[in-house]
């Protein structure tokens, strides 16, 4: 009886789920894209995603210490920025380079602006447009040196997106189960849909992330070259969609970057808002753009589209709103 | 120090109010043409020579013009003497012209110089007017000249145009400096303003709290634009 009367300020539900979990479950979903990245290109990818996070770790730690601020490195959110950068970095890059999107990452665009939170877009991805429009050359560079001991054996030189850019498409260059498997060029964590779904079941199985977002961001994306296909002339060619679809970073990003829960619409309204801009503006990054790969800049470009979209689905509040008696 | 002597103003327009790391004004030409410390350089004694002229000229007009119709007013006085400068520059110092472009049409619009009419000269005799522009520009320079040589540094690794950091042969295949581009296209325009303004701050308030004393307002040298004590009495707007 006493304890039905007791009354208590909220929370009333506590979760068990807490930050440092969640970002735990993401990298652990995110480490069968890890593996096999560094089984695919070899020593160096490991090197590459060892220093990108290690780096980031330590430059969240220099700002908290010297700001004076308490230590937010045990909640894991700067493992998954460097883990996340280093997943998209060339497999042949300088090792300094990472360190320096770290940098950019944790302490501009995360911690400048609040920290974990408040960061207003993804700090892995801002540090990789940093890095993009800085050292061009090098982060598309994508020819790997002799220590490169995976699967790929096939391809060399240009991913499947630059290729079709330059050549256009020619059936049958790269053969849809690599595509799908993961045995072609790109960033260390991009190429293996495979590995990434698997990724992704995990994330979905303990409900950190839902469908809303992936699903309309990679279903408007479909939809979009579809009609492209069609009304370019050059007719219904799914072997085009796949290369579009598995060739680029559009499964890294949509699973795992575009879900950022900072940079996303909390409104499932907008959420679904947000997954449908996703795709169309990475479609038209990718289609009529200069470069071969739109999905960091579309994803970064969208994080600033969150504010307006969420205002504009905010659910009415319970009693207000609806027709005037 | 006493207000609205010549040394005064010049302090005033240097360090006090700074347009562009304090007052936050003429960001159109800081961000756009400080690629170069050169560029910085030009543009803002460009800038100086107007606005000193402009602030002298409409502070002796200040009487004649009617208040209704002040901004027209400075308009014509400010495109004139763009015009001159602009002559003179295309006459004189061609490669400085063609760098700079439409920047320097632009400067008729400027807000420092407008600003600076409608705050300042228009209220105020001659002499200081002149001194208050010539303080205002002199900031102008010196703030967009940091910005230029700290983006020709890490953008290009150079200073004033001579190669500072050497750079990477690939075909010698020495080692070297990286430029990191992002510096010289627009986004690091934004990074070094807001890292210079920040610095400056830092200075800035550390000084103006250690001097502090409630009962005078003044004491702390009254930069109230750049200050976030909300305590301070004397805080103003």
């Amino acid at each position: 009886m006493e304890q039905m009367l007791n009354v208590s300020s909220n929370p009333h539900v506590r979760d068990k789920m807490t930050t440092s979990r969640i970002m735990q479950l993401v990298v652990l979903a995110l480490l069968p894209t890890t593996i096999f990245g560094i089984w695919n290109f070899g020593l160096h990818a490991l090197l590459v995603v060892l220093i990108s996070v290690a780096s980031s770790v330590i430059f969240e730690w220099i700002y908290d210490h010297f700001m004076h601020k308490p230590n937010t490195v045990p909640d894991f959110s700067a493992v998954v920025t460097g883990l996340l950068l280093g997943l998209n970095m060339p497999p042949q890059i300088p090792l300094w380079i990472p360190v320096l999107g770290s940098a950019f990452a944790i302490i501009v665009v995360k911690q400048l602006f609040g920290g974990l939170g408040q960061n207003f877009m993804n700090p892995a991805l801002a540090g990789r447009c940093f890095l993009m429009i800085s050292f061009a050359g090098k982060m598309t560079n994508f020819s790997v040196s002799e220590n490169y001991g995976g699967v790929t054996d096939a391809i060399t030189g240009a991913t499947p997106l630059a290729a079709l850019k330059a050549q256009g498409f020619v059936e049958g260059s790269v053969p849809v189960k690599n595509l799908f498997l993961g045995n072609i060029q790109g960033t260390i964590g991009e190429t293996s849909a495979l590995a990434i779904l698997i990724g992704a079941v995990i994330l979905l199985a303990f409900k950190v992330i839902d469908l809303k977002v992936p699903l309309t961001y990679i279903g408007s994306f479909t939809i979009f070259v579809i009609l492209y296909m069609l009304f370019s002339g050059m007719g219904f060619n799914g072997n085009y969609l796949l290369c579009h679809l598995f060739g680029g970073g559009l499964m890294l990003g949509a699973w795992f970057m575009a879900t950022d829960y900072v940079t996303t619409p909390i409104t499932p309204k907008g959420q679904l808002v947000y997954g449908c801009i996703l795709g169309i503006v990475t479609a038209v990054f990718r289609l009529f753009g200069g470069s071969a790969e739109g999905v960091s800049y579309a994803i970064i470009f969208c994080n600033l589209l969150v504010p307006i979209i969420e205002r504009l689905t905010k659910p009415v509040a319970f009693g207000k709103g609806g027709k005037k008696a | 120090m006493k207000a609205n002597t010549p040394s005064e103003r010049l302090v005033n327009g240097i360090i006090k109010e700074n347009p562009t790391f304090v007052l936050m004004l003429g960001m159109c030409p800081t961000l756009a043409v400080t690629t170069s410390a050169v560029n910085g350089i030009g543009m803002g004694l460009t800038t100086t020579a107007v606005l000193a002229a402009s602030n002298l000229m409409i502070s002796l007009l200040r009487k004649f013009i009617p208040d209704g119709v002040r901004m027209p007013a400075f308009i014509v006085v400010v495109a004139s003497f763009v015009t001159i400068v602009q002559m003179l520059l295309q006459g004189f110092i061609p490669s400085l012209y063609d760098s700079l472009g439409i920047y320097i049409p632009l400067i008729v619009v400027n807000c420092i110089i407008l600003g600076r009419a409608e705050a300042y000269a228009s209220k105020n005799p001659p002499i200081p007017s002149l001194f208050d522009g010539i303080g205002m520009g002199l900031g102008f320079t010196l703030s967009i000249t940091c910005i230029g040589a700290v983006r020709e540094l890490i953008g290009a690794g150079q200073l004033f145009g001579h190669q500072i950091l050497p750079l990477a042969d690939a075909a010698a295949g020495t080692a070297g400096y990286e430029p990191v581009t992002i510096f010289i296209l627009a986004p690091g325009a934004f990074f070094v303003l807001a890292m210079l303004s920040a610095i400056q701050n830092r200075f800035k308030l550390g000084a103006a709290r250690r001097g502090i004393d409630p009962s005078n307002p003044d004491s702390c040298g009254g930069a109230c634009a750049s200050c976030g004590n909300s305590m301070c009495k004397g805080k103003r707007g």
